[in-house]
């Protein structure tokens, strides 16, 4: 493959997401500001200028006409796709962490950091049709794990949300009461600190990644264990592909080998997994730092990875990755 | 840049051609042949008077076919915002990779890595290379440990004679037990990887027995003829100290174990100085 490399941010990449239709890629960055490509040809499209502190995640509605964005300066914004104009924006007491669309666009849940002695909180937001007619108000406000929340996103059919994060236990919460339903096994759990989640194309199963350097893919419904995959390195984000049975999982270095390992240039990869038989496909290798995100074209036919050395690599997959035979 | 000259006799052009030095040859273009490469060489004068030759290989490639939705066709007729307003053709925010880079796929175990992937206990890795060689001496198991490392070592009387040699590479980690106020060097800590000592461990792996040697042939013939396989480690011939010829038969060790496969395949029945060499794995068929 001969990846595009796309270096529109000048700190590290926090967050990667294609639109429903594959052809714009969007990209959050801990500099203030998302950037949004086209997925073919990596050419930028433009800029959301607006936010004062790291982007840490985004989303984008069905029909690619609103943005929606998370930032440590305590505010969600919503934009314009088109023209970059800020819509909205909802205020918070601390930083939020992830936001993400529920299906059909009506909602968003968004997730706050703990912060000068407020604890994290998972919250609802109301989208008007109309950015005129939008209100601030949270439909619904749930506290409840202790750490940070790093990922929450809507279940099947926006019944449940689910969140996961720094205390490691997965928790199904119900939409409309608030209440907890559900909470992964702690002993079968991740042993650190879930740093990343991602849903299958048809949201019936997601995949986690933590820094116990292994990822975990559960059952959406059940919130069982299906599957796990062991990896070198403590896993910074994960991705599931749409079109064939593969997951692949981006991670970093542990500090403590910085000075042992040889300082190979462009060795961070991105190592495919078989979902099915857990074993390892191979590794695509490339950026110079730790890979902090990943994301598959919802066609299955590229995917992109964004580095703590701020570049965007966009692959499109040769025809022999289609072929791959385990 | 051809300098047209008008009819030439080809007279002239035979004789001193220091009179047309101020010509140029013409612009050759190597047509796109069937992998896309397209080559164009051209020469000019460079600022110094020289004549220069300028060869640009291009190559033109299709990385994928953009299926657009006509919402999606839409999008990409927006117009820039944003940064990207004022961005010129020229910015270089977006560049295809020089290098062409793969899905890598895992190795075998067994086969060489490169990579100092030793995960967990490196001496489990040493375990499974060169089972057959490590023998404690304390316990008399084979194949799990050196006699240093050995979690019986109570039960065996000290041996005085071990204690003047300092404790070599393969004992490497044992310094670092606790209460121990010795320095030990980062690459030999618990836990370390990239460990030097695996280096030796696999080069027994690919080592080479070759038998029938003639009697004259000695390490320096060896390694001229097995290098073309690869890079070699180490050759030994065995020679008979009374006579000094070779007892006909001798050991060569490989980096790779793929090239001490191929040397195998090779040089097995070849003949050198008019005997046939019998070229085999050294320790019974690894793996």
């Amino acid at each position: 493959m001969r990846p595009i490399l796309m270096k529109g941010h000048e700190r590290p990449l926090t967050f990667l997401r294609y639109n429903r239709e594959g052809d714009l890629l969007f990209s959050c960055a801990k500099d203030h500001t998302p950037n949004v490509w086209f997925a073919d040809n990596g050419e930028r499209l433009g800029t959301y200028r607006g936010h004062n502190g790291a982007v840490w995640c985004c989303d984008v509605s069905r029909d690619s006409m609103r943005l929606i964005t998370a930032s440590a300066d305590q505010t969600v914004k919503l934009w314009n796709v088109q023209d970059g104009v800020q819509l909205y924006s909802f205020n918070f007491d601390s930083p939020a962490k992830s936001v993400d669309f529920s299906v059909g666009d009506k909602l968003v849940v968004v997730t706050t950091d703990p912060f000068m002695g407020l604890p994290s909180t998972i919250q609802v937001k109301r989208i008007a049709r109309d950015p005129n007619e939008q209100t601030t108000e949270s439909v619904l406000t749930i506290k409840g794990p202790v750490g940070r929340i790093n990922r929450a996103v809507w279940g099947p059919l926006n019944k449940t949300i689910i969140s996961a994060g720094e205390d490691t236990v997965i928790r199904v919460w119900d939409t409309e009461t608030g209440k907890l339903l559900k909470e992964a096994d702690k002993e079968i759990g991740h042993q650190k600190t879930i740093t990343s989640l991602s849903k299958s194309a048809d949201g019936s199963h997601f995949l986690t990644g933590s820094s116990d350097k292994s990822a975990k893919l559960w059952d959406a419904r059940t919130l069982t264990l299906l599957k796990t995959y062991v990896t070198e390195r403590p896993v910074n984000a994960c991705a599931i592909s749409p079109l064939l049975d593969h997951v692949v999982i981006g991670g970093g270095q542990e500090a403590v080998h910085v000075t042992t390992t040889d300082r190979r240039a462009g060795k961070f990869e991105a190592k495919f997994f078989h979902k099915n038989l857990q074993e390892e496909i191979g590794g695509v290798k490339g950026h110079f730092g730790p890979i902090n995100a990943l994301a598959f074209n919802p066609d299955g036919r590229s995917f992109s990875s964004g580095g703590e050395d701020g570049y965007v690599r966009l692959h499109h997959f040769d025809p022999d990755y289609f072929s791959i035979r385990m | 840049m051809a300098v047209s000259m008008g009819k030439l006799r080809w007279g002239e052009l035979e004789d001193d051609a220091e009179d047309l030095d101020f010509l140029l040859p013409p612009r050759v273009v190597i047509g796109p042949d069937e992998n896309g490469v397209k080559k164009v060489i051209e020469y000019r004068f460079d600022d110094a008077g020289n004549k220069v030759r300028v060869t640009t290989t291009t190559r033109v490639r299709k990385l994928t076919r953009a299926r657009l939705s006509k919402r999606a066709l839409e999008r990409r007729s927006w117009p820039k915002f944003g940064d990207a307003a004022h961005e010129d053709v020229g910015a270089r925010l977006t560049m295809v990779s020089t290098e062409e880079i793969l899905l890598e796929r895992p190795r075998a175990p067994g086969s060489k890595a490169d990579e100092p992937k030793a995960a967990g206990d490196p001496f489990a890795a040493m375990g499974k290379a060169g089972a057959v060689l490590m023998v404690c001496r304390t316990c008399g198991k084979k194949g799990d440990h050196w006699t240093s490392k050995c979690p019986y070592k109570d039960l065996a009387p000290p041996t005085d004679t071990f204690l003047d040699k300092p404790p070599g590479a393969e004992a490497a980690a044992s310094p670092a037990g606790p209460g121990k106020n010795t320095y030990v060097p980062p690459s030999m800590r618990a836990g370390a990887e990239n460990r030097g000592t695996e280096m030796r461990r696999r080069n027994d792996e690919n080592s080479v027995r070759v038998t029938n040697l003639s009697e004259d042939t000695r390490e320096p013939d060896l390694l001229e003829l097995f290098r073309t396989f690869g890079p070699v480690t180490r050759v030994y011939v065995a020679v008979d100290q009374k006579t000094g010829a070779s007892r006909g038969f001798g050991f060569v060790n490989f980096v790779n174990r793929d090239d001490a496969e191929k040397a195998i395949n090779k040089l097995n029945g070849y003949g050198y100085d008019n005997l046939i060499l019998r070229v085999e794995w050294a320790t019974p068929r690894p793996n």
